[in-house]
């Protein structure tokens, strides 16, 4: 009987992203629904046909719900403070320029309070990657207004609709100048996971937005449905429009979504500029910068 | 473990404290730096930006504090040593990366030049008014060392001395100076990178599927690995096992918590460093740190003359403090004087230690300059008539 459980258990074939992820740390926090899940998933798939040595793969999140995804991750992973996993991995990067580093955070933490340091890393272009899952909203304390959360959308701190002014992120992104900027969902698989993969071998600062659904504390308050309505909404709102003009992508209230790769260009990036500086100015008495 | 001998510039100098500060850390190996312009304390940066291009060190100007502060946490993580540098208004917002410095065990080193405060307060002027701060800036409980030097000479020797406690027991120490160290300039020897100590980083050599990364030594202090090695770590600022995967019971809260508070305070006796001079006979002990320990010499001085017995005790390491020396000299002295430039910081921590045994006076100062010698004086005179 027990050899025979056995050969039923070796034949179920092994989910290809399990070596990807911290087995004994799952099952993870997120709601029933929630798309950040989905984004871990493309993110692996991105990194499995990389090519990248996974042992030189670095990933730092902020605080919040997105910030927990560097702990299910099964690579150097740092969970920092809230607002700042760029700076971290700003040091992490310029100390160790042999490290593929990937910032992967939140809306919340990336821009509100952690927006002066994305801003900074955009210019400076630092070589790295930051994907940020867009839920329109602060998930893990219950539900508050974010930067991304669209007028009219109620939260718990805007329990009378929202009238800021979110922002657009890719034209944010862009105008700092990253040298990689898409939009997603968190139904658009495939293109992520393309676009993921891109992202981790541009040279300089590459940005993706991923919007995702948060069930519990946007869909529901906004009486929006469950996680699938709104992976509906996604699947029927969103227009691929690549190279579009950033300034064109703003989001509204459950409006049509432009997705795509809007930035692709080059730029040297920190590192590349600060040798060529110093080889300049110094001449043979510089060693260029390794680490 | 020996200073690089490319990069030490051994020989006699006229430095300023801010600029011996950076001769330090480059002695001590540091080779990343992240800071944000910042008076008293800039000098620092601006010599290691000048410095670093040729001898392999990145220097970075951050966005904020904040920003500078996390940067270097990075920058240990990948291998590196490294430290920031900044004064009170700076140090106010680095307090949440002190935080997660002593709760990931990253050894990395805090400049503080203070200058007076609260707020923007005097930018070009001294005061000693983050000591406490130092001790208890970031919320939740933790341990850390803070060191303070008098003179340029000691800015260079204890910033040496900064970077090996951090290493060896794995937390943030901040390295308290004041404007007036920062910027009085004097003789500053420089040895051979051969005599200088380094304390190498307690780098984990075990088999490798046995390595837990918050699994302490006997000496309460875990070894350490860096990214890109391959042992595929997680370093959270969340209560977390030995393993560093977040633990959210009251039970992981209080196997942790402790070893972090306990690892300097069980190892204080080796941490502590301060200097005593006519001690034997006292029967009035000065304490003093920093610019102030200078300030109150030519007061003590003038006391012994006229046949009052007067000691000093001059704190090195303020963090962890010298509480059973404090202690064993309140039983046999009559006073204890504490002049520093605040309102009152360092003296209640003599006070607490004093167990009653011996009053305390304070010599306060808003910060600004420095004392009068005379108001030092005065206190040890008056302390001897009950007053």
């Amino acid at each position: 009987m027990d050899e025979q459980i056995l050969e039923i258990e070796e034949s179920i074939p092994v989910n290809p992203i399990e070596s990807f992820l911290r087995t004994d740390r799952i099952p993870h926090i997120w709601c029933p629904g929630c798309g950040i899940g989905t984004t871990v998933n493309c993110f692996t798939r991105a990194l499995e046909t990389s090519g990248l040595d996974l042992n030189k793969v670095s990933i730092v999140s902020g605080i919040g719900c997105t910030g927990r995804v560097a702990g299910y991750l099964n690579l150097d992973s740092f969970h920092t403070t809230h607002g700042r996993p760029i700076p971290f991995a700003t040091g992490l990067k310029l100390a160790n320029p042999e490290l593929k580093v990937v910032v992967y955070s939140g809306d919340g933490d990336l821009f509100a309070i952690g927006g002066n340091h994305f801003i900074h890393a955009a210019r400076r272009n630092l070589d790295m990657t930051v994907i940020c899952v867009n839920n329109s909203i602060y998930g893990m304390t219950g539900g508050q207004v974010a930067p991304t959360t669209p007028i009219f959308a109620t939260a718990s701190t805007t329990p009378h609709g929202n009238f800021e002014q979110p922002f657009n992120l890719p034209y944010l992104a862009d105008s700092c100048g990253a040298v990689y900027v898409a939009r997603w969902t968190a139904y658009h698989v495939r293109h992520l996971t393309k676009s993921i993969k891109e992202a981790l071998a541009k040279k300089g600062f590459s940005f993706i937005e991923i919007l995702a659904p948060c069930p519990t504390l946007y869909s529901r308050r906004n009486k929006l449905g469950d996680g699938l309505d709104q992976m509906l909404y996604y699947k029927e709102n969103s227009e691929i429009k690549h190279g579009a003009n950033t300034k064109e992508v703003a989001l509204e209230f459950q409006s049509k979504i432009i997705v795509g790769k809007f930035v692709d260009r080059d730029r040297p990036d920190y590192l590349t500029l600060m040798n060529e500086h110093y080889q300049k100015k110094f001449g043979d008495k510089y060693t260029p910068y390794k680490g | 473990m020996k200073a690089d001998p490319k990069a030490v510039l051994t020989g006699a100098h006229f430095l300023d404290g801010d600029h011996a500060c950076s001769e330090g850390a480059i002695a001590a190996g540091c080779r990343f730096v992240a800071g944000y312009p910042i008076t008293p304390s800039t000098e620092v940066v601006e010599r290691i930006a000048e410095r670093f291009p040729l001898i392999g060190g990145v220097f970075i100007q951050m966005e904020d504090e904040i920003a500078s502060s996390i940067a270097i946490q990075g920058a240990v993580w990948a291998g590196k040593k490294a430290m920031t540098v900044t004064s009170g208004p700076g140090f106010s917002l680095m307090m949440e990366h002190i935080g997660l410095a002593a709760m990931t065990e990253t050894p990395c080193v805090f400049v503080d030049v203070q200058r007076g405060g609260p707020s923007t307060g005097l930018p070009t002027q001294p005061a000693q008014g983050d000591m406490m701060q130092a001790r208890w800036g970031s919320h939740g409980d933790y341990g850390i060392i803070a060191l303070s030097p008098n003179s340029p000479q000691e800015c260079f020797d204890l910033t040496i001395k900064a970077f090996n406690l951090s290493e060896q027991y794995r937390v943030p120490v901040l390295f308290m100076m004041d404007e007036c160290v920062g910027h009085m300039t004097e003789r500053v020897i420089i040895p051979p990178a051969e005599e200088i100590n380094i304390f190498p980083r307690r780098f984990y050599e075990g088999p490798r599927d046995e390595y837990l990364p918050f699994k302490p030594d006997e000496d309460l202090v875990p070894k350490i690995v860096k990214a890109g090695d391959g042992y595929k770590i997680h370093v959270t600022g969340l209560t977390h096992d030995e393993k560093g995967y977040p633990v959210m019971t009251a039970a992981a809260q209080e196997k942790l918590i402790p070893r972090l508070v306990n690892k300097i305070k069980l190892n204080a006796e080796k941490i502590i460093e301060y200097k005593e001079d006519n001690i034997d006979d006292a029967e009035v002990v000065v304490v003093t740190y920093g610019i102030t320990s200078r300030v109150a010499i030519p007061a003590i001085n003038q006391a012994r003359q006229e046949g009052i017995k007067v000691g000093h005790l001059r704190l090195i390491v303020v963090w962890p403090f010298p509480e059973k020396r404090i202690t064993e000299l309140a039983g046999r002295i009559k006073s204890f004087i504490v002049p520093e430039l605040n309102q009152g910081q360092i003296f209640y921590e003599v006070e607490r230690n004093a167990y009653g045994k011996a009053p305390v006076y304070l010599v306060p100062h808003a910060g600004g300059t420095v004392h009068n010698p005379k108001d030092i004086y005065n206190a040890i005179i008056k302390s001897l008539k009950g007053k």
